[in-house]
């Protein structure tokens, strides 16, 4: 069990690796040259991989409690994505550093002009935003902590109290998924610019981090489901039923997105249209466009085919591009705070995300490999992969 | 006793003979009834790689592909697009003529022509017409409502809502021919094979 991943993966996980130790030097290069830049871009990066393991969480804890034959082919990538949710916490302490750069909040000079800002201060302080941001990473790796190891047990026993408990565990699970991220979100994300505010944002975010969750493990199982034992329980359903999924959370998406815009768009307000004004102006609203048609049209027309659907080729190409437009999304809802008047890409960015990415995928794929890739002992996979 | 006697074996006869000159006029087709799903769907490509249209297959639950193995193609997606796009641009349509032509209003000095405030209905109306062109289409295009189906007239019929799978070639197929038919849906190994009638 252990070889045929090792073979498909092990050499490019090192690959992967040692790809991201260098972009990370880089960086430090980076934080010591234009450290403004390098924190803007490991932002960037931090929360689109963060995004991924988060998402594949969320997707796990779903079918804890549904059930239904779209999960058991995936079901260890999501494992291994949730395990990954400590290291995603260690790579965020270079972020607490960088607070004086990023947050208007952290910097006096912003504070001293900016009355809201000096009513926010008990909330939006460095102390306070370290000690949400520990406690968040806390309860995330906590959960997906637990939900391995009862995994594990599950592939041991044939007594069905393993999954028992994590189906106990998914519910509320799925409570503290979104709270979390509203707190957390709140701090990294929305506080970048001094006053904005949209109560749809959490949610957007949520919806994004699990289509990208689910667009990875999509481009993972066309790539290694049919190289390995994988390949004796995905069929065309598979792909079809990851298809429909995907279809849903880019309709979700869109919905979740384009209602934020509208109800800040209807109230019309200063303070609020800044965040649309700073993410429209000159080049920035070229990748507007580019999100438009890659993060919803194209792939919403194209996933409708059933055809489509069931052709993995097909569908995994969709979903490498709605992971790449979701990368975009997240830098283009970072990056515009720091440049208002238009486009403007550094090379930090992409060392930011092939650094943190390549430690991600490497770890990733070494708690990929310590696990058989088909559940076991589970009695609804029986069902599942039976009734035909 | 002699007399009554008779009387049944007249009844018997003529409903033997009834059989035998039964004409297609009166013959809705001849129905195979399986045990399995895999032996429907075998006999439905069997049936359809023959050269039969007109028939149709009947199953206590959906079986993915018999539709497409009985030569039946399914419109329903593409009116529903269609439908949907109408929907949407009708929508679309008709916020922009009240809006802009037809009765223009100042709001908040927004340009006449908002697009964001448009996209909900146009959207609630894309959903609209596909639905209920879905839900009126699947009920048009199979025939429904339907108070009426000679398949009812066979006593073992009940059974395809439960753990029965039949196949119908009807009798208005160009192909149909009462022996000819009746033998192959013999060969392919049904529990029984009757005639259905009008």
């Amino acid at each position: 069990m252990k070889g045929e991943l090792e073979a498909l993966v092990g050499r490019r996980s090192r690959i992967a690796l040692g790809v991201g130790v260098a972009c990370l030097l880089l960086c430090l290069l980076g934080w010591f040259v234009n450290p403004r830049q390098f924190f803007i871009s490991y932002l960037v990066a931090e929360v689109v991989w963060l995004g991924v393991g988060l998402g594949c969480m969320a997707f796990l804890m779903i079918h804890y409690l549904t059930g239904g034959k779209w999960g058991w082919a995936v079901r260890r990538f999501f494992e291994a994505a949730a395990k990954t949710l400590p290291l995603v916490g260690l790579l965020f302490i270079p972020i607490c550093f960088g607070i004086h750069y990023l947050y208007p909040w952290a910097m006096p000079d912003r504070v001293a002009v900016d009355p809201v800002l000096r009513h926010k201060q008990p909330y939006l302080s460095v102390p306070f935003f370290v000690i949400r941001a520990v406690i968040v990473f806390g309860i995330w790796s906590w959960m997906a902590w637990l939900m391995n190891k009862w995994s594990r047990e599950q592939d041991e026993t044939l007594d069905l109290a393993p999954l028992k408990r994590l189906r106990k565990l998914s519910g509320p699970g799925l409570v503290i998924y979104p709270l979390t991220i509203t707190v957390v979100f709140v701090d990294w994300v929305m506080s970048l610019e001094a006053d904005w505010y949209s109560t749809m944002f959490p949610v957007l975010v949520c919806m994004g981090q699990m289509l990208s969750g689910l667009a990875f493990v999509i481009l993972l199982l066309a790539w290694i489901g049919p190289r390995t034992s994988l390949s004796e329980i995905i069929g065309k359903e598979n792909f079809h039923h990851l298809g429909s999924l995907l279809l849903a959370f880019t309709m979700l998406w869109a919905y979740l997105a384009f209602s934020q815009l509208l109800v800040i768009w209807s109230g019309d307000l200063p303070h609020e249209i800044s965040w649309y004004l700073h993410r429209i102006a000159g080049g920035w609203r070229w990748v507007l466009v580019f999100l438009v048609l890659f993060h919803f049209f194209g792939p919403f027309f194209l996933l409708l085919s059933r055809q489509v659907k069931r052709t993995e080729r097909a569908l995994a190409a969709i979903a490498g591009v709605m992971f790449i437009a979701h990368i975009v999304d997240v830098w283009w809802m970072i990056t515009p705070t720091f440049y208002p008047h238009g486009l403007h890409v550094s090379w930090l960015d992409f060392a930011a995300f092939f650094g943190v990415g390549g430690v991600w995928l490497f770890f990733f794929a070494r708690n990929l490999e310590t696990r058989p890739l088909v559940p076991m002992n589970d009695p609804r996979f029986a069902v599942a992969t039976t009734a035909v | 006793m002699r007399m009554r006697y008779d009387w049944e074996l007249s009844i018997c006869l003529m409903g033997f003979m009834g059989r035998v000159i039964m004409t297609n006029d009166s013959l809705h087709g001849l129905a195979a009834e399986f045990e399995t799903d895999a032996g429907l769907m075998r006999a439905a490509e069997q049936a359809y790689a023959l050269g039969y249209r007109k028939m149709d297959g009947y199953t206590p639950f959906p079986i993915e592909g018999l539709g497409k193995a009985l030569g039946k193609t399914n419109r329903i997606p593409l009116l529903v697009l269609l439908a949907g796009i109408l929907g949407g641009c009708s929508a679309y349509f008709m916020e922009w003529f009240a809006s802009v032509i037809s009765y223009p209003l100042n709001i908040g000095g927004r340009p006449l022509h908002s697009w964001p405030a448009f996209i909900p209905i146009t959207f609630e109306l894309t959903v609209l017409g596909a639905s209920l062109t879905a839900f009126f289409c699947s009920l048009g295009l199979s025939g429904l409502p339907q108070p009426y189906h000679p398949m009812f007239n066979l006593p073992e019929f009940e059974r395809a809502s439960q753990d029965r799978f039949f196949l119908c070639i009807e009798a208005a197929d160009p192909q149909f021919d009462t022996p000819r038919t009746r033998s192959f849906l013999e060969s392919l190994d049904p529990l029984t094979v009757k005639e259905v009638a009008k």
